[in-house]
């Protein structure tokens, strides 16, 4: 597993290091690259820890930039790898702008919690229905959520796999696992 | 000849009209002189537009600075003389701002040029909005990192948009004219393109059959339009105008000849003027009050 630190990334971005605010978009642009040149380095299918516990505040247009950028890049069919990403270390402050960012592009990222993982962002009901069911599962075949939630397979396969382009589970051999829960 | 604008006592987001009125009839030549003489007070959207109108003149404007010492102070210790001696030629004394005490103010007048401007504002602006909106607003600690944020994104605007530099300053006061409570302001002035000629650029514009400067600022701060395609594009207003929304606030952007505002219940303006005197870029200015004792308007 990877572990990206964002405020390393920030401070490598800026020509000095006395902030720790993510804001402006170009600041943004400069720390998706950065985090996408950290990851052409890893396998070709990676789980990377997007750690924000050192950035004091993010504006809308940076989250736009880091975050909302990134998950399109590798939730999209040209994605140049097989990447999934836990992002660790959001508080309050930054929810805002990246639930928002989040909206305005219908995406959903997967949070670290000191108890668990959340997913932060848009989801179907269904999504939602299959995400619960795989979280108390963990790692288990389709045929397993589908009794679960009590819903025909091959509906929540097809929501299973939908989940895995949407970058929040990870398929290994036949069966799935939230991303953050399992470190397959 | 020298055309001389008054400057009213009292300088805010209202009153500057005042002045547009009396150069807008003046070709951009003219020469003016910017009588400041009686000015008693002036907001940070008051100073700020100052500067800015001296970057409208292609002739060197001449301003008189006011006359009552505690103002010319005041003004100086905003940096307002400091930018304003490389953009006006000043009539009268002033004191130097080295010789001068800290503002206290939020944030003096400080210029935007680049994203790195933006870095340093917010830098500069985060520890002190700390205290003064959690002490002196007694808003929850939830507002503080909007406040930046709103800061961040309406100083970006320029940058993005302006075409030019511009001028940003915060300050903390107490409004008794208007409100009785201590407001924080945020104002953001540029000379810039301005929403309309901003929304022209966009590839592939249509404009409406009524394209002014009213609907520009209706799409960019109610619709969240902005220039670029770019689907992400266009947060940044309206996250300052979800901010003064749910802190009560008010959010005024005006441009060419009209102003928008989201007005809050105590406040009395109108959410859209137009036919205003002709300004060139955009004027923002944000103010978040003090909450009344049990958060009755929320």
């Amino acid at each position: 597993m990877n572990h990206i630190d964002i405020s390393s990334c920030l401070r490598q971005t800026l020509a000095c290091d006395l902030y720790s605010n993510l804001v402006t978009r170009p600041t943004g642009a400069a720390v998706r690259g950065q985090i996408e040149r950290l990851l052409s380095e890893s396998h070709e299918r990676a789980l990377t820890v997007i750690d924000f516990s050192h950035v004091s505040m993010m504006d809308f247009s940076c989250a736009d930039e880091v975050i909302a950028k990134l998950l399109i890049r590798y939730v999209s069919d040209e994605a140049p790898q097989d990447a999934y990403f836990i992002f660790r270390g959001v508080t309050e402050d930054h929810r805002d702008a990246i639930e928002t960012v989040l909206e305005r592009h219908g995406l959903a990222l997967a949070l670290e919690l000191g108890d668990g993982v959340e997913v932060m962002g848009v989801l179907s009901d269904a999504e939602r229905r299959v995400w619960d069911a795989s979280y108390r599962l963990g790692r288990a075949p389709a045929s397993d959520v589908a009794n679960q939630i009590d819903a025909d397979p091959e509906h929540a396969l097809r929501v299973l796999d939908a989940l895995c382009r949407r970058r929040l589970m990870m398929r290994i051999d036949d069966e799935y696992v939230v991303v953050g829960t399992a470190r397959g | 000849m020298t055309t001389v604008i008054t400057v009213p006592p009292s300088l805010d987001d209202h009153s500057f009209e005042q002045v547009l009125e009396q150069v807008a009839p003046l070709p951009a030549d003219a020469k003016i002189l910017v009588d400041a003489r009686h000015a008693r007070w002036a907001s940070p959207y008051g100073l700020t537009a100052l500067l800015t109108l001296a970057q409208t003149r292609t002739e060197r404007p001449a301003f008189a600075v006011p006359e009552q010492e505690e103002t010319a102070s005041y003004w100086a210790r905003a940096a307002f003389f400091h930018h304003a001696e490389a953009l006006y030629d000043l009539h009268g004394t002033y004191p130097k701002r080295r010789d001068l005490a800290d503002s206290g103010t939020l944030l003096d007048i400080t210029p935007i040029t680049k994203s790195e401007d933006v870095h340093n504002v917010v830098g500069r602006v985060q520890e002190r909005a700390q205290s003064i909106i959690k002490n002196e607003l007694k808003l929850e600690s939830k507002a503080i990192m909007g406040f930046a944020m709103t800061l961040s994104e309406v100083c970006q605007n320029i940058i993005e948009h302006a075409g030019q530099g511009g001028w940003v300053a915060v300050q903390s006061y107490k409004w008794t004219k208007r409100l009785g409570r201590r407001v924080v302001v945020i104002a953001v002035c540029d000379a810039g393109l301005g929403f309309r000629r901003s929304l022209e650029m966009t590839p592939g514009h249509v404009p409406s059959a009524r394209w002014d400067d009213a609907s520009a600022l209706e799409e960019a701060v109610i619709r969240g339009v902005s220039r670029f395609r770019d689907r992400g594009r266009g947060q940044g207003l309206a996250g300052a105008r979800n901010y003064v929304g749910r802190w009560n606030g008010k959010l005024a952007v005006r441009s060419g000849t009209a102003r928008i505002s989201i007005v809050p219940a105590w406040d009395d303006d109108v959410p859209l003027v137009e036919g205003l005197a002709p300004f060139p870029g955009a004027q923002v200015q944000v103010i978040i009050p003090e909450a009344l004792a049990g958060g009755s308007e929320r």
